[in-house]
């Protein structure tokens, strides 16, 4: 990859994780407990990016879009702070959400990645 | 809060963002596998950050945490590689993978935050 396709694109993930940075922050607002408002905003991301992987060439919009607003929209950082927190709370509760977190990731990227497959022409 | 410090917030994920693209890229061409370390290396070392930040300087948490920090860390990616590493039969890479983040990931943002509490 060129310089300049590395720095555009650098500069296409500034300018989309800034906006998946808001819609999650926005979402956080809505969803008034701070660790289901990021298991929120993971699962529809995950399901997103999905659909986004399946559909689009690699190339600078699903850097955009991708790279930059799913992986700002969605974050780990916090799925493990939350996580190690509620475990002083309650283990169990750690445990589930954890749980519910992976699952829940798992299975909706690979929703995703099948709705966002091509259908044949009829 | 103040709509400044949301757009702060904001800015700084995409700053964020900007760095794990790079970070991604650096690690891809240095070790050249078809693992994605990046991602793992991104998480882990942003789940350690977060850890810090909000047991040692709560009140920068939104910006730096939230936002710079939750920009920089992502989920999607992580569930995506782990899908297609399954899906391409590479069952043993997708399990360490997903597996090991989350240990080492859990690991990481508890010594974060025992760290900020005493730092």
């Amino acid at each position: 990859m060129s310089v300049s396709t590395v720095l555009r694109r650098t500069a296409l993930v500034a300018l989309g994780g800034m906006l998946g940075t808001a819609a999650r922050m926005g979402l956080g607002m809505l969803i008034p407990d701070a660790a289901l408002g990021v298991l929120a905003a993971n699962i529809v991301g995950a399901l997103a990016l999905g659909i986004l992987t399946a559909r689009l060439p690699a190339g600078d919009l699903r850097v955009l879009l991708g790279t930059g607003v799913l992986g700002g929209f969605t974050t780990y950082s916090s799925f493990m702070v939350d996580s190690v927190q509620l475990w002083g709370a309650s283990p169990l509760l750690a445990v589930g959400y954890i749980v519910v977190s992976l699952a829940g990731g798992l299975a909706a990227a690979a929703l995703g990645l099948v709705l966002g497959r091509k259908r044949a022409a009829s | 809060m103040s709509p400044l410090v949301f757009l702060l917030a904001a800015a700084c994920g995409g700053l964020g963002a900007a760095t794990r693209y790079l970070v991604d890229l650096g690690i891809a061409r240095l070790v050249g596998t078809r693992f994605p370390w990046g991602v793992m290396v991104i998480n882990i070392t942003g789940s350690f950050a977060l850890g810090l930040v909000i047991g040692g300087l709560p009140g920068a948490a939104f910006v730096l945490g939230t936002g710079f920090l939750g920009g920089y860390t992502t989920f999607s990616t992580a569930m995506i590689d782990t899908v297609a590493l399954w899906r391409d039969g590479e069952r043993r890479a997708s399990a360490l993978y997903a597996g090991g983040m989350l240990l080492a990931g859990l690991a990481a943002a508890t010594l974060g935050l025992a760290l900020g509490h005493v730092l």
